[in-house]
């Protein structure tokens, strides 16, 4: 769908801007549909109310409410445009120039803007007014200025960012120049919130507009909102009504342009469908297997039979695992591999019953330790988790609360879930730390997540991982994140762990040398589905299913070097 | 002309690479700088694929990007054919994009999304001044080459998979005939079987047209199969080159030695002697 | 931490000396005859210029502007050109009355502002939607406009709270309160709705993180995970958007201390900068500009204090 298609869409934005073009169509076209003119007064008709030709009768001084109120929105409309016009020529090149080139430029910018957004505009503004006397459009330049940072700082942050991009430094080396990468690549990204900015600029600059105005800022008798507004309040409790017509086109104004912004935001950034209600996810029905235990004998400690996980309702959803069968026995390391896609990670965090937003089971059993989970009521699930299965996630780093120290991030569950002491669970812990090869263990318990290296935050989880003594582990790709040379040395570790404690495994990864190192079973995925499970030397070995071959023959373990270079031949000299 | 100066072996480099330095800006106020590669030599012959294999933090990639001139160098030099380019910028640098092209590790980032992949493939044409007709049979040239249905330059990049969007890529790099390409991780984003058809793909490519290539990698499997040479880098140093069969299957240098252990190999038993020989090497290590 | 708090307040006093150049040198710009105004249309030349001699106007702006500097670093900010009141006593007089109203609308806003951000973030669907429109709203409202429907309602239709006037806290609390309720209440509805999104957004890309996934999976209860973990994550942002908003408040309080008749600092500077008074406009940016750099100072140490990778930066 079209960005214009996705305008004509969404009512939101119809609304809104149908709105803002009657306002602006009625303000430009005062001088038709007003036949008085704003400042002409009948003294005797002071505060009447409505009567033929005055539609919305008289103010204090018996001057057209309806005149003063058209002629008003084209001084108070004309002023927030040239503030607009003022602070996107100022922040939009700024911003531009700041953020691609960086360098003194940023520097000095930046700290302008930091200036400018420190100062208090109103007061700003009325100092500006005793400097430069009480001419509005003057003021509204000055806005303009006051208002230019938010376009600088919102310009400088996605160009800076865009400038980060790979396809801007591919579109260097393809031999680009500067201004044709800025016009190609950095404009189209910085176009959608520039816009919406403008949006939502437009709709403050017309209120602190009119707030100066209101305080009597302006000059004079030139009619505007504010001053219909300031004139209104003298008057309250004579006529009270006064206030609505100015205030209702104030608001409006305002209004329409904020909610034109919000509805420009979902039309030209493309959120795409709104997130379904988790709730009513949860309350969705889950089918039994249907398949009843066909594939033999259930294991003890995790036995997964027919499982299905799909995402999103009705006709939108996909299935991403469908009918998954699988065992792990105590003490047993249990491979699950497949490509990226495959349902692998989705299988793995339904038996911790941890799926993403918009995920959910939708048929199967699964069996931890004896206990169906499917379906389980949150709080009675929670009491396994942890304690009979735990989780050793894929990216060390994301997977450390950045707020905490390590310490108190593997005290934490130790308290809440063994009851121990402060002081025992910080025992347990620093042991935990030990445990898991970290040689410094007191450094590293006090030490910030972002202050630790890869290897070391994914023994960090592992050790958190051991922290109740769980009896199966799911591990999700536990060492894809990390360098080959530290992957070993955590693929020990595993190894250890699971041969002290008698760990049951579920090893999720898509790398074969990992599964040859340490598995004993292996099933392989592909498409939400389990395509064959085995043996880990059959399965690598002498793979059944084609798809297990292509897998097997896709590694280069054991490919021929490439032979040595020969110069090419060389071209004949021509004689 | 050409036979006389490519059988002169100190000009038969297409790429000379000597006692390279790069240094970053330090963390905080008037910290000092961080050097990021010491010194590091490496050279490339026509049509020659060098292999750079490092572990992350290593400086691998920031070889590739001085190459490319994405990033300052701090000391030593780059020849390209013949040419000192350590310092090229602006104008230069945008001659030289006809022969030195790049493919980027991550394709999901390499391509701007908002972007036809047509009109990402005709950027370095309308670069070189190629346009209109010319340019568009030359993207459904490229689309072909890199085995792309020919309706692809009409679609955004978001609807091809990782491995195509690579491909995408590589057909960018071909472009305009270079004469070396960097391929910095080209197949480190990709899923096993994808990785294969695109080191095939690369394979061929150097067989048709004999572009060189400088592969950066972290994966001593993808490089033995694809490099003739391999540089391993450590810490900003390059710690042991030679061919790529010796390197990675014999390597001489301890830390490459660790790198091969290290690496899981895909059968049961293969894995448990890699494992015993690296314990033993732990331990040798540490007596 | 110490460290970065004194190269804050360094960059703080930084700020504070080229806005005062910057003011003054903008103020000395004569628009308005201050001495004439002074000694009145009748007077003479030389009158006027006696005047101006003892204003110190017949000096170099740069002169003006040092001996200007040189007091106001000993604490002295000179005496009003019209009143003859000391510049210090007569802001340190109304002062109380903005930052009570400040701190009211601070209380306000965290209180409302998290609540409200929280459970849309939390509970999404028909919850969230009514939050976002509450913050739309009030975010399109402009300020003056939403307090003037306040008096209208409470004061002029349902009589709860006086329209106008002050009593200070010192002479009766209770009376304090009922001229306060109003003006905080006002000021109080942007800031609400401005916080409010800031929080929802953040606590639902706090509940993405890896992180809240794997703290569940510990066998944490949500409740531990979402008020210890995710409402710290989520604060920082918020937290900069509560220090932004108060900069927009004290121009806020400006109208609204007009609308309800508060003496206040915002009406003084609507009394004494249409009249041109210098030594009381620079005391008043200054003060202003303090209040400013101590709170982006308070809020940046309580971030630095929620996220400590926030400290090094």
């Amino acid at each position: 769908m079209s960005t214009a298609q996705r305008f004509l869409r969404n009512p939101q934005a119809m609304a809104s801007s149908a709105l803002l073009a009657l306002i602006v169509a009625a303000v430009l076209l005062a001088p038709v549909l007003a036949s008085h003119l704003p400042g002409a007064a009948e003294l005797g008709k002071a505060f009447a109310g409505p009567e033929p030709g005055h539609p919305l009768g008289f103010d204090s001084a018996g001057r057209d409410v309806w005149s003063r109120l058209l002629h008003g929105g084209g001084n108070s409309l004309g002023g927030a445009l040239i503030a607009l016009v003022v602070a996107l020529g100022l922040g939009v090149p700024s911003g531009l120039v700041a953020g691609y080139y960086g360098k003194w430029f940023d520097s000095l910018a930046n700290w302008a803007s930091n200036f400018v957004m420190a100062l208090p505009a109103m007061i700003v503004l009325l100092a500006s007014r005793a400097i430069l006397g009480p001419t509005v459009p003057v003021l509204m330049v000055v806005l303009g200025v006051l208002v230019a940072p938010s376009f600088f700082r919102l310009v400088r942050g996605i160009v800076a960012n865009v400038r980060r991009e790979l396809y801007v430094d591919a579109a260097r080396v393809s031999g680009l120049r500067d201004r044709r990468i800025i016009a190609r690549h950095v404009l189209i990204v910085v176009r959608a919130p520039i816009i919406i900015q403008v949006a939502l600029v437009a709709g403050i600059a017309i209120g602190l507009q009119a707030g100066l105005e209101f305080l009597g800022i302006g000059s004079g008798d030139a009619p505007t909102w504010g001053a219909m507004l300031n004139e209104a309040f003298q008057n309250l409790q004579r006529n009270p009504l006064l206030m609505l017509w100015p205030g209702l086109a104030l608001g409006l104004t305002s209004a329409a342009l904020v909610l034109l912004a919000s509805a420009l935001r979902d039309v030209l950034e493309d959120r795409g469908a709104p997130v379904p209600n988790p709730r009513a996810a949860r309350r969705v029905r889950v089918d039994p297997p249907t398949t009843p235990d066909t594939a033999g004998e259930r294991a003890s400690l995790l036995s997964v039979r027919d499982l299905a996980v799909s995402y999103g309702h009705g006709a939108t959803a996909v299935e991403v695992v469908r009918g998954v069968d699988l065992d792990v026995a105590e003490g047993e390391v249990v491979g699950l591999v497949g490509q990226s896609g495959s349902g692998k990670s989705q299988t793995a965090f339904s038996v911790l019953g941890i799926l993403p937003e918009g995920g959910r089971v939708t048929r199967g059993s699964v069996l931890v330790a004896g206990t169906e989970v499917v379906g389980l009521p949150e709080k009675e699930y929670r009491a396994l988790r942890g304690g009979v299965i735990a989780y050793v996630p894929q990216e060390p780093m994301s997977n450390l609360d950045p707020a905490f120290t390590v310490g108190s991030q593997l005290v934490e569950p130790i308290r809440v879930r063994l009851g121990s002491s402060r002081k025992a669970a910080t025992e347990r812990a620093l042991d935990l730390l030990r445990q898991v090869d970290i040689t410094d263990p007191r450094r590293v318990f006090d030490s910030h997540p972002h202050e630790i290296s890869g290897g070391m935050a994914q023994r960090v989880l592992i050790a958190g991982a051991m922290s109740c003594d769980p009896h199966l582990l799911i591990a999700d790709e536990p060492t894809t994140a990390l360098d080959v040379t530290v992957q070993a040395e955590v693929l020990d570790l595993l190894r250890r762990l699971q041969a002290e404690r008698g760990l049951g495994v579920l090893l999720v990864t898509h790398n074969l040398g990992v599964v040859a190192d340490l598995c004993d079973r292996v099933a392989v995925m592909e498409a939400g589905r389990v395509v064959e499970t085995g043996d880990v030397e059959q399965v690598l070995k002498r793979p059944r299913h084609p798809y297990t071959r292509t897998l097997v023959e896709a590694v280069l373990d054991d490919v021929p070097a490439r032979p040595a270079w020969v110069a090419p031949r060389i071209a004949e000299v021509p004689a | 002309m050409s036979g006389s100066a490519l059988s002169d072996p100190a000009s038969a480099r297409i790429l000379d690479v000597r006692d390279l330095r790069v240094s970053f800006p330090g963390k905080g106020w008037r910290a000092p700088r961080v050097d990021v590669l010491h010194g590091v030599s490496l050279d490339i012959r026509p049509g020659e694929t060098v292999g750079l294999v490092g572990e992350s933090g290593s400086g691998k990639t920031t070889i590739g990007r001085a190459v490319l001139g994405l990033v300052p160098v701090s000391g030593g030099t780059v020849e390209f054919r013949g040419e000192r380019i350590e310092h090229a910028t602006g104008r230069r640098r945008r001659l030289l994009s006809r022969h030195l092209q790049v493919v980027f590790q991550d394709p999901y980032a390499s391509l701007n999304p908002s972007i036809p992949v047509g009109e990402t493939l005709a950027e370095p044409l309308h670069a070189q001044g190629m346009t209109g007709h010319d340019a568009r049979r030359k993207v459904s040239d490229l689309l072909d080459r890199v085995k792309l249905p020919g309706d692809a330059a009409q679609r955004l990049p978001r609807e091809f998979s990782g491995g195509q969007r690579q491909r995408i890529a590589i057909a960018r790099a071909l472009a305009i005939g270079p004469e070396l390409i960097v391929c910095d991780e080209p197949v480190s984003a990709l899923d096993l079987t994808t990785q294969r058809t695109v080191l095939d793909l690369l394979l061929e490519i150097q067989q048709q047209t004999g572009v060189a290539y400088l592969f950066i990698s972290h994966d001593l499997s993808v490089v033995r199969y694809l490099c003739h040479r391999v540089s391993v880098i450590h810490r900003g140093h390059i710690v042991e080159s030679g061919e790529a069969g010796q390197v990675t299957t014999a390597p001489r240098h301890p830390y490459t030695q660790r790198l091969l252990l290290s690496a899981p190999v895909a059968d049961p038993a293969a894995q448990r002697a890699h494992r015993i020989a690296l314990h033993r090497r732990r331990i040798e290590e540490t007596a | 931490m110490l460290g970065f708090v004194l190269r804050r307040l360094a960059a703080g006093v930084f700020l504070l000396f080229a806005i005062s150049f910057v003011s003054f040198v903008l103020l000395s710009v004569p628009h308005l005859d201050v001495a004439r105004q002074l000694v009145g249309q009748a007077a003479t030349q030389d009158v006027v210029d006696a005047k101006n001699a003892a204003l110190g106007l017949d000096q170099p702006v740069l002169a003006r502007y040092a001996s200007w500097l040189g007091d106001a670093v000993t604490g002295d900010l000179g005496t009003s050109w019209f009143t003859s009141e000391n510049v210090l006593t007569a802001i340190g007089n109304r002062l109380p009355v903005t930052l009570s109203l400040m701190l009211g609308v601070t209380l306000v806003t965290a209180v409302l502002a998290f609540s409200l951000g929280v459970w849309a973030g939390v509970r999404r669907g028909v919850v969230d939607r009514f939050v976002q429109v509450l913050g739309v709203v009030g975010y399109a409202l402009p300020g003056f406009l939403v307090t003037l429907v306040i008096v209208l309602v409470f004061a002029v239709q349902l009589r709860w709270f006086p329209a106008i006037g002050y009593v200070p806290l010192t002479s009766s609390v209770p009376g304090w309160l009922s001229t306060v309720v109003l003006p905080i209440l006002s000021l109080s509805v942007a800031s609400v709705a401005g916080v409010s999104q800031q929080v929802r957004g953040s606590v639902i890309d706090v509940l993405r993180q890896d992180y809240v996934r794997t703290l569940r999976a510990r066998g944490l209860p949500p409740r531990r995970v979402l008020f210890r973990h995710v409402l710290r994550n989520a604060s920082a942002p918020a937290l900069t958007v509560l220090g932004m908003q108060f900069v927009g408040l004290l121009g806020g309080a400006v109208l609204v201390e007009q609308i309800f008749g508060l003496p206040g600092i915002g009406s003084m500077t609507v009394t004494y900068t249409t009249r041109g008074d210098t030594p009381i406009i620079m005391g008043l940016v200054m003060t202003t500009v303090v209040c400013v750099v101590v709170i982006n100072l308070a809020v940046d140490v309580l971030i630095g204090w929620l996220n400590p990778k926030a400290r090094t930066a």
